[in-house]
């Protein structure tokens, strides 16, 4: 490149600066993120094929899938309808403790999972949880069981939705809902027809960002679950059962499965930040 | 739904102050449920433990060296990550070079990959046999699986999107003139980062690394598959409540908790006044700092 005062004001601090940092940025991501993203898929292919498609068809395999796709399909209906009725609620209005109540719904991405799985037995334990005679008198089980697991599963993915959708509703106002209404529309129709569709790409975008992290929510499960093998194990759970006894490749397999979900869904989000032309989303979601 | 309520429809059954639109009420009843009903549990069960007792279970030589190791390293981490997430930052926002775009998307991996599936590789590769792990060992005769070093390697993966994401928009959203005047007036490139461009980025760079911070010390699934979970070696305060809860200890579990939900609260108060700060430097830059 030729030194020309443009290029040269262009490359402050120093032009060779624009080779240094790229490299060190590169071999820092590379050494911390991609190795281990490819460790997996090494691992997982390390005995080639066959092994592997063996591995994914084992019946635990199967029944730990099963359990973590029934926590996320609770889950993300949940906190999908909190968002958008905590939106409504709560973006275009100014009210005294408006900002405490936006910091308190983004309050599980600050506490540790372990914590939130320790406050769930702590309120459903039948033998130390503060409900645990109610839970137990009408025969429930909610702790070492899939219900306390859905429910871990639910505070620990609980802001993502809101957090979409909440900023959004501020920059559109109220002009279209009000001309709905001047024109006879319901609130449930406002609803459907004008708000809904108006924050369709924030919907998508906490969809998105819902289901993968349920789908891949390892603490707040494990202190709940029990970790029974076949009942109450979900996917992550089972690929750190099978790595603690040494059943190393059928962890791979199963952390092939769950890295691809992880990969899918950080496709789609970037496909969403395409389509919504390059409206880049710059606050990090725990 | 989200109009002031119109009185007619609601004056019978409801008192003035309790008229809440639909979305009010589905907001309220599930925060209720979702979380105030366990935060208050752990609360209440916290607060029959007792001051005395709390404060004895809280500061037990065990628990007190999970804190060591769990706010120290997970501060060692965050630190890291605010050097070198600055410098990625810079890398993506100012500077052209092939592989750019998939460095962007790489830096989102660590929230998309989930914590079990980065716990087993972080293991394996730094593992006696693994790929950074045999090199390590051969040459400085380094252990990092299962022990304090690898839990730091756990800790800085998973924190390191934050700086990234939070230094880059403010860094696209500097004004390259003030550089460039710096330049003209005779400023060495040094000088121009240092005194111009670096105290613009401070509230950007803080707010990433307490975030990074706070989710290091709250993080689990990657930590303890490449701890060895060792009491006073590289056992982290989330293992520990685990283990409390798995020896029937609720008491201690109860209290070490609620350690944790404090500081959590104490750190979403800090990154909060980071990120109003760093509002007030965008309005007026010149009464910053």
């Amino acid at each position: 490149m030729p030194h020309t005062l443009q290029s040269r004001l262009k490359a402050i601090p120093r032009p060779s600066a624009a080779l240094i940092i790229p490299l060190i940025a590169g071999l820092y991501v590379g050494v911390i993120i991609l190795l281990p993203a490819l460790e997996v898929v090494a691992g997982a292919f390390a005995k080639g094929i066959g092994p592997l498609v063996q591995n994914l068809g084992s019946e635990e395999l199967r029944s730990a899938i099963l359990l973590t796709l029934r926590c996320t399909l609770i889950a993300v209906p949940v906190n999908t309808i909190f968002g958008l009725a905590a939106a409504t609620a709560i973006a275009r209005r100014q009210f005294p403790g408006k900002a405490l109540l936006l910091s308190v719904i983004d309050l599980p991405f600050s506490i540790s999972p372990v914590v939130v799985g320790l406050m769930l037995v702590l309120l459903y334990s039948p033998t130390n949880g503060l409900l645990g005679g109610i839970v137990s008198g009408l025969g429930w089980k909610i702790i070492f069981s899939w219900p306390g697991m859905a429910m871990a599963t639910i505070i620990v993915t609980f802001p993502f939705m809101a957090r979409e959708v909440i900023p959004l509703l501020e920059e559109e106002g109220w002009d279209q809902e009000e001309a709905a209404r001047t024109l006879g529309a319901s609130n449930w129709q406002v609803f459907w027809k004008v708000t809904l569709p108006s924050v369709r790409w924030a919907v998508v975008y906490g969809l998105i960002l819902t289901t993968a992290r349920a789908l891949g929510e390892f603490g707040a499960v494990a202190v709940v679950s029990g970790n029974i093998a076949g009942q109450t194990q979900t996917l992550p759970l089972f690929v750190e059962d099978a790595y603690k006894q040494y059943d190393t490749e059928l962890a791979y397999g199963a952390a092939l499965v769950l890295g691809g979900v992880g990969l899918v869904s950080l496709l789609l989000k970037l496909a969403v930040e395409q389509l919504l032309g390059g409206a880049k989303e710059s606050h990090p979601t725990s | 739904m989200t109009q002031p309520v119109t009185p007619r429809r609601r004056s019978l059954a409801w008192p003035s102050w309790l008229q809440l639109s639909w979305s009010w009420r589905i907001t309220w009843l599930v925060l209720a449920l979702v979380l105030f009903l366990p935060l208050g549990a752990l609360a209440l069960k916290a607060g029959a433990v007792g001051p005395s007792q709390f404060w004895q279970l809280a500061t037990t030589p065990e628990a007190l060296a999970t804190y060591r190791i769990s706010f120290g390293l997970s501060l060692l981490a965050a630190l890291t990550n605010g050097v070198f997430g600055v410098v990625i930052a810079w890398a993506l926002v100012r500077c052209s070079f092939p592989g750019r775009r998939l460095l962007d998307s790489l830096i989102d991996l660590p929230f998309a990959l989930p914590t079990a599936v980065a716990g087993l590789a972080l293991a394996a590769i730094y593992s006696s046999n693994g790929w950074l792990g045999a090199p390590l060992q051969a040459m400085f005769g380094l252990k990092v699986s299962f022990t304090w070093l690898g839990v730091a390697i756990a800790m800085v993966f998973i924190s390191l999107p934050f700086v990234v994401r939070s230094v880059e928009p403010v860094l696209e959203a500097l004004d390259r003139d003030q550089e460039e005047a710096a330049w003209c007036l005779g400023a060495t490139p040094r000088q121009t980062l240092t005194k111009v461009v670096l105290p613009q980025l401070m509230p950007a760079i803080l707010s990433g690394v307490a975030q990074g911070y706070s989710r290091a010390v709250g993080e689990y699934g990657s930590v303890v598959m490449i701890s060895s979970n060792v009491p006073f070696k590289d056992l982290i305060t989330p293992t520990l409540i685990i283990q409390k809860l798995e020896e029937y200890d609720f008491a201690s579990a109860t209290v070490i908790g609620m350690v944790m939900l404090l500081f959590s609260l104490l750190s979403l108060l800090v990154i909060n006044g980071l990120q109003v700060w760093g509002r007030h430097w965008e309005a007026n830059p010149a009464q910053g700092v």
